[in-house]
């Protein structure tokens, strides 16, 4: 019995432990990339450094400037949800609603499979196939372009967007739907007007997340983009906040060197920003 | 349970003595380029575990290292570049470690075989924009480089004279990614580190030259760059020291050096 007891303890000790140490792990990277993230933006300056259009840390009047990876990030981000999003959200009512139970586990199963592809992998085929493709299409001497990235992103996100969406449209209470239908509403109705109303809040939640996973790839953007600082535009090669701190870290020094952990810092921010929003829009759903 | 508990902390004591170990040992230091951060740190690490002797290196830049060797302040100094005379006549002596050969590289089916150094340049720079200006076919030429951090980067523009001139569409991190893009682009043109070529890409020559460790060595091959080990002339080297030196210039270290991706001369 008293044994019994001190097991007991002990386990309870370790899993705080380990709960603590998750804790832990995330105050130490905040704290590190603040204190490593600062003193370079103050020396840049914070103005020019995230307004500066210039990006030229090896030259010998080194530049500083990181609005290019600002807006390439957005864009990027933006472009792969205005081409991920309708897919992954009438994928999603299909599979919820109308889809026979055989197809929706196979198309489940693809959807899960999908999501554990590694992002090299993505980035490898983006660079064999998608890159020519976009080259020839578009008769540009070059395909390493803003577009293939986002359409790179806008497959890596229908995971998330369509596994998530399911699990809300799932939850939406059959008396909803039953009420709709006895009320004379077509099944198409039903679904559009009563069951994605309902299931907004998830819906939402989804797209955040979509834009979370978005934002912080970099592997794959790294491949198809070109990794040019260029302002961003849609035929152009472009470099992302991601994409400009893991090609730099490799060998940059100095000023360069933190420069690369201030961009990091703007990164964290905007990923804080995105975690924000899910839960402000998981707590809605809530209610 | 117990045992389970038990068995856990022996582990952790075994790792904390695991840690131990050590004792103050014979340094050698270095000093300089940054482009050869990887030929000269897979020699220290095979040096110190060859002799247990220490082995540091201070990635700073050739003009750094040059003048860290003339201070006093490290025992090799590493160049990229030869000396210049003026430093020759402050008393320092160059020794040549290996070559650095760099390969301009095309898609396979570019018509294009030969480029001087000046068109090679000019093609980088964005002046030439066309391949029928250089005896290709219609098409623009698509430029394709590395990264502003690279060593690669760094001794093909400081070679071609293009140091912060380059126009390029892609700026990809490694050798294997320029060959990927260039073998996937009919109109592009990249450099990348010879010793990575593969055939997927062809290597062109440059003023008349290809490529290749005979050409690098005798010095016909115009794209390329040493890596020199920088010592006091009359100075005697730290016994450690002139070890190092001896086991990096000797044939020895031959297989080292090409692991590293760069011609050894010794």
């Amino acid at each position: 019995m008293k044994s019994n007891k001190l097991f007991e303890r002990v386990v309870h000790g370790i899993f705080l432990l380990l709960g603590l140490v998750t804790v832990a792990f995330v105050l130490l990277i905040t704290v590190y990339l603040v204190v490593c993230g600062i003193p370079a933006m103050m020396e840049i300056g914070v103005w020019n450094f995230l307004f500066g259009k210039v990006w030229d840390p090896a030259a010998s009047d080194p530049k500083y400037g990181i609005l290019p990876f600002v807006l390439s990030s957005i864009y990027g981000t933006a472009g792969a949800l205005v081409i991920g999003v309708p897919v992954g959200f009438f994928t999603a009512v299909y599979l919820s609603k109308k889809a026979s139970k055989r197809v929706k586990e196979w198309m489940s199963a693809a959807v899960s499979l999908l999501a554990g592809i590694p992002s090299v992998v993505y980035g490898l085929v983006g660079m064999m196939v998608l890159v020519p493709g976009i080259r020839e299409i578009f008769h540009l001497p070059d395909g390493a372009s803003l577009l293939a990235a986002m359409i790179v992103l806008a497959i890596m996100i229908l995971p998330s967007i369509i596994k998530v969406s399911i699990t809300a449209l799932d939850a939406v209470p059959k008396e909803y739907e039953d009420a709709s239908l006895a009320l004379g509403a077509t099944p198409e109705e039903t679904w559009f007007r009563v069951s994605v109303p309902a299931a907004k809040s998830g819906i939402a939640a989804a797209v955040v997340l979509g834009v979370g996973r978005a934002i912080g790839e970099a592997m794959a953007v790294m491949m198809v983009s070109g990794n040019v600082a260029n302002m961003p535009s849609l035929f152009e090669s472009v470099r992302f906040l991601t994409t400009a701190v893991s090609s730099g870290m490799g060998y940059a020094d100095g000023l360069y060197r933190e420069a690369l952990f201030s961009i990091a810092l703007v990164l964290f921010l905007f990923i804080m920003l995105i975690n924000a929003a899910l839960n402000f829009f998981l707590k809605g759903e809530k209610k | 349970m117990k045992k389970l508990i038990c068995a856990f902390l022996a582990l952790i004591m075994a790792l904390s003595l695991a840690a131990c170990g050590g004792k103050e040992q014979a340094t050698v230091s270095t000093d300089g380029s940054t482009s050869m951060q990887k030929v000269i740190s897979a020699l220290g690490e095979a040096f110190m575990e060859d002799t247990g002797a220490n082995f540091t290196y201070n990635a700073t830049g050739s003009g750094t290292g040059i003048k860290a060797v003339k201070d006093g302040t490290c025992d090799i100094g590493l160049s990229s570049r030869y000396l210049k005379d003026s430093e020759k006549a402050e008393g320092l002596k160059e020794t040549i470690l290996a070559i650095d050969g760099i390969a301009i590289i095309v898609h396979p089916d570019n018509t294009v075989a030969d480029l001087t150094v000046e068109q090679i340049a000019a093609v980088f720079r964005g002046e030439i924009t066309s391949w029928n200006e250089v005896g290709g076919s219609d098409g623009e030429i698509v430029c394709i480089g590395r990264e502003e951090s690279s060593g690669t980067r760094d001794g093909f523009e400081s070679i071609t004279g293009t140091e912060e001139a380059c126009v390029y569409k892609q700026e990809l991190t490694s050798n294997g990614a320029v060959l990927t893009a260039v073998a996937e682009n009919p109109n592009a043109i990249g450099y990348v580190s010879l010793s990575s070529v593969k055939d997927t890409v062809k290597a062109i020559s440059v003023g008349g030259v290809a490529p290749g460790e005979a050409t690098i060595k005798d010095g016909s091959y115009a794209v390329q760059r040493p890596f020199v080990l920088v010592t006091k002339e009359g100075a005697a080297l730290s016994e450690t020291a002139q070890a190092f030196f001896d086991f990096a210039t000797s044939s020895a270290a031959n297989e080292i050096i090409s692991a590293a991706g760069v011609v050894p001369v010794n």
